[in-house]
């Protein structure tokens, strides 16, 4: 047991408080020392690292609203529909709470992508922080899996068919698919008993999930200290530190990154708060206009399409046409050639190539496009995981790398853009061709990655990072 | 990083721009937006208890609500609840399902939120509502004698034919590419209704009003609120930006 502190006698009763529950209860302080007050964030920080408060921010909007509205709502075919109009109108203030809670989902996407973005262009995800990207690619993929299961729940025609298509997905697997979509539905087709387990899975156990990966996150982050838009490391070996061991181009998150995210946050509820109050369908995408349809097994909807934050996988899963199946063929024969005659590889490295690339050529042509379909759309996910292992670039930062680089990057945005816009829209031949050269263009920024990484002309890192004071 | 951010602004703008393009038959007329106007809401209420609700329901939406658009319960009970239903129970029709399906070829949606499911690329689903009730014509090769203009082999018969009377559409026919095309040019009144054209398009817009309304009675709360909240926000974000400053002006 750790000493007891005593505190000379009057002292002051805040004091003495403080003091009685440190003595009993030190792993708090602790914790609050370590995460807050001396945890030593780069002070160089910019715009881009405000979503990663904003995003804990969303997701507490999310829990708080979630809990008042799970008060209200009936998880059941029959009513659940009527129950949402309920909260709507019967309930007082429900309106708001709902229209939170259905902002949020699409804010969590948006302030999530920012993120996201910010640590690819500074090179986040970089050694020795592995890790915090890889957990961070696991809340994305439990927050895909929350919004898909949540959306399911007002029991609109757009929740059901949509919820119909993407569990039909999992039929398209072979030998265990048909089996797999029955058990996610627990019934032949979507029906109170999918609404009743995704209602579970989208209020308790996917939050579970979400909330032990992002405490997960945020340790594994402060563990290794944040990252910065130079890509400096601050707490270094070599970095400059104060007479007591903190690094020079650091400072205490509380209370100078707390202050910080105040103001962040007040700008970012302008934003959230004018969306609920004036435009809370948001002309059709956060709010489906077919979604105030009740749910209708018999009637299928003209169009379907997934709210916006899913469109541009929806995209590359619409791309992969049996045409589509011939391109990628010859990708995986044009990278096992390139491996075979190019690689610098022991030749049973080189067999295992061939024999890799014959099976899934093979399988490619065997099975259904629309499996392969899936399959992109589920590792254009996965891909990310594995981004740590595919940048070979000299330097973290865009800042320091060649001009080339940040068009790239630029490219990267506009594509995954249009994609999402071409997920929206009714398929046409035209959209069907760029989506094809898009999912091409996503897989090849991300596989080709170690070999475009190292190219061009980087410039020189500086020792300390850049900071103007303010 | 600027040229980014403007990147991505101009590829919202294409996203938008492409969304408001398409349609299929013909352009939605632009509907009045009465939903501050107790008056007409009234008059839109009146009109939909006695036009609407015998087929069509509003299951979630009370009648006691009605009190939000200046109407006292007494004034909604003497005048506007025709059926057995209790002040705060919600608008069900009294139709029977079943003979629905055999009259109409389906069953009336209900017609709560009937407004917001009608959005779409040509316009507000007010706006829809506006124009199809006001595209009605005699065309006796339909079942019910009726057909309509923005919903072609529409099932439900024009109910609102007394006020309206009926009309004719105007083509104009026109060679295109080689096809003959016609072109909605207007509407020839073969009989007179109750109300004049005008008073008819006024009568709608306030009914289509009251259906907007239903669909969201908290919406004019909401934007009040609205106002209020983001004011409050304004200077919140002026306090915290200035709170920001003094706590980092001594960090070089």
């Amino acid at each position: 047991m750790a000493d007891f502190k005593e505190l000379p006698a009057g002292a002051p009763v805040a004091q003495q408080v403080t003091n009685w529950f440190e003595n009993r209860f030190p792993t708090a302080f602790d914790a609050y020392r370590v995460h807050m007050s001396e945890y030593y964030a780069p002070k160089n920080f910019n715009f881009w690292y405000i979503f990663g408060s904003l995003a804990l921010l969303v997701l507490v909007i999310q829990i708080v609203t979630g809990i008042f509205l799970v008060m209200h709502y009936k998880p059941d075919a029959n009513l659940a529909f009527a129950s949402v109009e309920y909260i709507m109108r019967d309930v007082p203030w429900g309106w708001l709470i709902r229209y939170m809670h259905s902002t949020g989902a699409s804010l969590f996407f948006v302030v999530v992508y920012l993120h996201m973005y910010r640590g690819l262009i500074y090179g986040s995800y970089r050694k020795p922080r592995e890790l915090v990207w890889v957990f961070g690619c696991a809340i994305f993929l439990a927050l895909m899996a929350e919004a898909f299961m949540g959306y399911l729940l007002p029991w609109g025609q757009m929740s059901y068919w949509g919820a119909q298509v993407i569990v039909n997905l999992f039929a398209a697997i072979p030998f265990i698919g048909p089996d797999l979509a029955l058990l996610i539905r627990g019934d032949y087709v979507v029906s109170d008993a999918t609404l009743n387990r995704f209602f579970s899975f989208h209020v308790i156990a996917v939050p579970l999930v979400l909330l032990g990966l992002v405490v997960a996150h945020i340790i594994a982050l402060h563990e290794v200290g944040s990252n910065n838009p130079d890509g400096v490391e601050i707490k270094g070996p070599k970095a400059p530190k104060d007479k007591d061991g903190h690094p020079l181009d650091g400072i205490p998150f509380h209370p100078y990154y707390t202050v910080h995210d105040i103001f962040g946050v007040s700008v970012f509820l302008m934003a959230f708060t004018a969306i609920i109050f004036f435009a809370p369908e948001f002309g059709g995408y956060f709010l489906e206009y077919n979604n105030f349809i009740p749910a209708d097994s018999l009637k299928t909807p003209a169009h379907i399409a997934p709210v916006w934050y899913f469109t541009p996988f929806y995209s590359m899963l619409r791309a992969i046409t049996s045409e589509m199946m011939y391109a990628l063929i010859l990708c995986v024969v044009a990278g096992a050639g390139l491996g075979v005659i190019k690689g610098k590889l022991p030749g049973f490295v080189k067999a295992a190539i061939v024999v890799v690339a014959a099976v899934a050529v093979i399988l490619m042509v065997a099975i259904d496009a629309k499996f392969w379909g899936v399959v992109v759309m589920g590792g254009a996910v996965i891909i990310l995981f594995f981004l740590p292992w595919l940048d070979y670039s000299p330097v973290k930062s865009i800042r320091y790398r060649p001009n080339w680089h940040k068009y790239l990057y630029g490219i990267f945005v506009v594509n995954f853009v249009v994609l999402a816009y071409l997920g929206v829209q009714p398929p046409s031949p035209m959209g069907e061709r760029v989506s094809q050269v898009g999912t091409l263009f996503y897989f090849g920024f991300f596989l080709l990655m170690p070999w475009w990484s190292r190219l061009g002309e980087f410039k020189p890192v500086p020792d300390r990072v850049t900071f103007a004071a303010h | 990083m600027k040229k980014l951010i403007l990147t991505l602004i101009a590829a919202l703008g294409f996203v938008g721009g492409a969304h408001a393009a398409g349609g299929d038959t013909i352009a939605w007329d632009k509907a009045p937006n009465k939903t501050n106007d107790m008056a007409a809401l009234q008059n839109g209420a009146k009109l939909f208890v006695n036009y609407c609700l015998n087929c069509h329901s509003a299951a979630f939406m009370r009648y006691n609500r009605l009190q939000d658009i200046g109407l006292t319960e007494q004034q909604i009970k003497d005048n506007l609840l025709f059926t057995s239903a209790k002040i705060g129970d919600t608008m069900k029709a009294a139709i029977d399902p079943a003979q629905a399906k055999e009259w109409f070829g389906g069953n009336p949606p209900d017609l709560t939120v009937i407004a917001r499911s009608r959005s779409g690329h040509g316009g507000t689903g007010a706006d829809y509502l506006y124009t199809y009730l006001r595209t009605y014509y005699r065309d006796d090769t339909k079942a019910t004698g009726w057909d309509n203009l923005v919903f072609p082999s529409v099932g439900m018969p024009h109910v609102l034919w007394e006020l309206q009377g009926d009309r004719r559409p105007v083509y104009d026919k026109r060679t295109e590419h080689g096809h003959e095309v016609k072109i909605f040019k207007g509407w020839e009144q073969l009989s007179p209704g109750a109300l004049t054209p005008l008073q008819y398009d006024q009568a709608v817009g306030d009914l289509v009003s009251y259906l907007q309304w239903m669909g969201e009675p908290a919406q004019n709360t909401r934007v009040r609120v609205g106002v209020w909240v983001l004011l409050f926000l304004g200077v919140f974000t002026v306090i915290a930006w200035r709170l920001n400053a003094a706590f980092w002006k001594d960090v070089k």
